[in-house]
């Protein structure tokens, strides 16, 4: 069965079915209305023939859903362009070589959870000597000097830390968030960067559940990391970003 | 229950020998100080409440007066029962005076000790006979609606309105729920004030304040008259308010209070003296409220692997254990923390989890475990998640924990989703139910993997806190022995707030707190008597 990449639907068991499955909670007490609404509901999505497969009364009024259904529209998969951090993944030793060869000087990395975030997994993930998943930290590379300042940093102190320490990279962590205050967060320490002229001073990095590469573009980050990214993903960007800045640097004063 | 693990006992014997003196040490260190916030909790039992015109509890208003002055040395009590004899007032009309700047504490004349300190055993007493009262209370709806079986089920609202956290909670409940926590607003653990009335904005949770409290106490015990069920609510005495909020769960009934100085320490960077010091306070009163209190050592594995940093785990538990006895908290209400955080991926890790689980169970068999479900390897694939949730519960029944804090499939994403909550609880109902006696018909097979794996972990625990009983804790947590975070003697926050008794310090409220719980005066302090001694 040949895919037409242009007109692209859920697949659940046969080409083009649109299959698709919803689980969600209306503010309705449980009962044959709820379970109608439910369907109504999926029904104005562009789903056709909704299934309400399981109701389940949470009490207080409200209930919960699964409905599964075929999605009746599609998307050309044959347009679709995302920006993506470009650079070769290298491993831990390739990196240490590059900074090495290419930068000649150790680098600076500090890494925060800014804001209320008090949730250090992710950063821990990426700095943390031991790092995650197999993959060291950054504490671990020898080329790397690297600061994980921890939990709820207010980004003014985030900033001048960095002046403090010279840094070359800042790594901004966001996990846990309401209300979308990680979006928040992020653009202020951008918009504190570039009012006080610092903004192309450090390459800036930002990771988290919700983070992906285009909305950190989009926030004025250099890149965004999202889960599942470990410490030679970010390293292997940054260095080269470094390097093409430097290498820049040199033949602007040509 | 008859170990299953075969342990050794003499290397139970040697690390909980090797934490008590651990813990007898740091008794001993912190005896000789109070801090702001043991001050502060004096105040609120004496009755103080409410706020200044600026917004400021009138709890800190007086203290932070008497910082200033370098008086708070005498402990609070001294100077505002001194006030209340001389003009005949309340302690709430003495604090709102202060406030207004109508009276200044120094200026009271003075009055002889042995009248302020019957005026103290006085007011201690009845403060504490409102406490047993809420202890009371808390007995005769178990008995009267009964309540859940253990391991309780644990769920979390979390959504910065304590009137929304209040629908949550009771859907929760109505779905099987045994235990409401209300998650706290992220930064409040470093406010060193609780702040005051009805609150509807946080951040990733809700701020626990005493109208907060009542709130869901209310809310709690009308749902669970209906479903015939006591439900428990828990909040959070830790950070730099760990006493004062303790004494406010007291006397809101709460049930069950995170408290555990050393994850401040390590995951919140507060004082290690400061917290220490608040901790031994807040103890004595969740232990007079019968108030379950909930440790956290779970979090060490958050950081450092879960495989590798087993023994720690073990290690603090023991620490807790014998910091909780030396406040008088009975091993009944010891919630001692840890978690199933090994990485999916292992091949046994399954048995790693059992061997840890059980071993918990056994080195404190009369502590309702808190035990806390996957976050570290939680991905976002909500079905593995759902399954690796499922395994948690599985081996918590098998190894029967006390407190199941239910895990999400959610977890990583988001708070929790009402509908997150009810197929966890779902989950967890089920395999509880399902597999109710597993542990009396299993036996591990001698020599085998898991009872080899509880061997070694407890081994590695006795030498570790062997160490830290040489160096002494402070010492350790310099070192990073815990969780792979180093932490100052002198460094984190609060340290401001940590003072030196004098010899005639005055805390009446501890006095009639050891008096009741049966505690000994601690040795090598006699100004915890100072005014019997005038």
């Amino acid at each position: 069965m040949s895919v037409d990449f242009t007109r692209v639907k859920p697949y659940g068991d046969t080409m083009n079915d649109g299959v698709i499955q919803l689980s969600f909670t209306l503010p309705v007490p449980a009962g044959e209305e709820a379970r109608e609404a439910a369907r109504q509901l999926v029904a104005k999505m562009a789903i056709d023939e909704p299934q309400v497969y399981h109701m389940k009364d949470l009490g207080e009024g409200y209930t919960f859903f699964i409905v599964y259904g075929k999605c009746q529209v599609d998307v050309d998969y044959s347009r679709i362009q995302v920006p993506k951090v470009t650079s070769k993944v290298m491993d831990f030793y390739e990196i240490n070589q590059f900074i090495r060869e290419q930068i000649g000087r150790k680098l600076v990395v500090i890494g925060a959870c800014t804001g209320t975030d008090a949730h250090t997994v992710g950063i821990d993930a990426i700095m943390n000597m031991k790092g995650y998943n197999g993959e060291y930290g950054l504490e671990r590379y020898p080329e790397i000097e690297a600061y994980n300042l921890g939990s709820q940093i207010e980004n003014e102190e985030l900033i001048s830390k960095a002046l403090e320490l010279q840094a070359d990279v800042l790594l901004v962590s966001q996990v846990v968030t309401q209300k979308g205050v990680h979006v928040t967060n992020l653009t202020e320490l951008v918009e504190l960067l570039e009012a006080e002229g610092l903004r192309e001073r450090f390459v800036l990095i930002c990771g988290g559940p919700r983070i992906h590469h285009e909305l950190a573009l989009e926030l004025g980050f250099d890149a965004g990391f999202g889960p599942g990214t470990l410490a030679p993903h970010v390293a292997s960007y940054f260095v080269q970003e470094i390097a093409r800045r430097e290498r820049a640097r040199m033949e602007s004063r040509r | 229950m008859k170990g299953k693990l075969r342990l050794n006992q003499a290397d139970i014997d040697r690390a909980r020998e090797a934490a008590r003196v651990i813990a007898a040490d740091v008794d001993q260190y912190i005896s000789t100080r109070t801090t702001v916030a043991v001050e502060r909790t004096v105040l609120r039992l004496l009755g103080i409440d409410g706020i200044d015109h600026e917004g400021v509890p009138l709890p800190n208003v007086i203290v932070e007066q008497l910082l200033t002055e370098g008086k708070i040395s005498s402990g609070a009590a001294f100077w505002v029962i001194q006030a209340m004899l001389a003009h005949r007032l309340s302690a709430q009309e003495v604090a709102e005076k202060v406030a207004r700047g109508e009276l200044h504490l120094l200026q009271v004349p003075p009055l002889p000790h042995e009248e302020i300190q019957r005026e103290g055993e006085r007011l201690a007493r009845e403060a504490l006979d409102l406490i047993q009262a809420r202890r009371r209370e808390r007995e005769e709806w178990i008995e009267r609606i009964g309540e859940g079986r253990q391991p309780y089920l644990y769920v979390i609202v979390a959504t910065g309105d304590i009137y929304e956290d209040v629908v949550q909670a009771r859907t929760a409940a109505r779905q099987g729920a045994d235990i409401i926590a209300v998650i706290r607003s992220t930064g409040q653990s470093l406010l060193d004030y609780v702040p005051y009335g009805a609150t509807r904005e946080g951040f990733g949770g809700t701020f626990a304040t005493q109208e907060n409290f009542r709130i869901m106490r209310r809310a709690l015990d009308e749902v669970g008259e209906e479903v015939g069920r006591y439900i428990r609510l828990c909040n959070y005495c830790s950070g730099l308010c760990m006493p004062e909020i303790a004494a406010m769960g007291a006397l809101e009934r709460l049930d069950v209070m995170l408290n555990d100085a050393l994850y401040g320490i390590l995951f919140r960077d507060i004082n290690m003296q400061r917290t220490l010091i608040d901790q031994a306070f807040s103890r004595m009163i969740n232990s007079y409220a019968g108030i379950i209190i909930n440790t956290g050592e779970d979090n060490y594995l958050t950081t450092a692997d879960a495989v590798e940093a087993a023994h720690t785990v073990t290690a603090s538990q023991f620490i807790n254990e014998q910091l909780a006895l030396l406040s008088g908290l009975p091993p009944e209400q010891m919630g001692l923390g840890h978690a199933f955080e090994m990485n999916p991926d292992l091949e046994d890790g399954l048995l790693l989890e059992i061997a840890q689980a059980q071993l918990a169970r056994e080195l404190f068999p009369d502590a309702p475990l808190k035990y806390m479900p996957p976050t570290k390897h939680m991905t976002g694939n909500i079905f593995k998640g759902h399954v690796q949730d499922a395994l948690f519960n599985l081996v918590s029944i098998l190894t029967g924990q006390g407190i199941q804090l239910l895990g999400m499939m959610t977890e990583a994403m988001h708070t929790p989703h009402m509908h997150d909550r009810q197929l966890a609880l779902e989950s967890a109902q089920y395999i509880f139910n399902n597999g109710r006696r597993l542990g009396e018909e299993l036996l591990f097979r001698p020599g085998g993997r898991i009872e080899q794996r509880a061997t070694e972990v407890l081994k590695q625990a006795g030498d570790l806190l062997q160490q830290v009983c040489e160096s002494g804790l402070f010492t350790a947590l310099e070192q990073g022995v815990f969780a792979d975070v180093k932490r100052s003697r002198v460094g984190g926050k609060g340290l401001r707030g940590v003072v030196e008794k004098e010899i005639d310090y005055y805390n009446p409220l501890e006095e009639e707190l050891r008096r009741r719980l049966g505690l000994p005066e601690r040795e090598g302090n006699g100004n915890e008597c100072g005014l019997y001694q005038s």
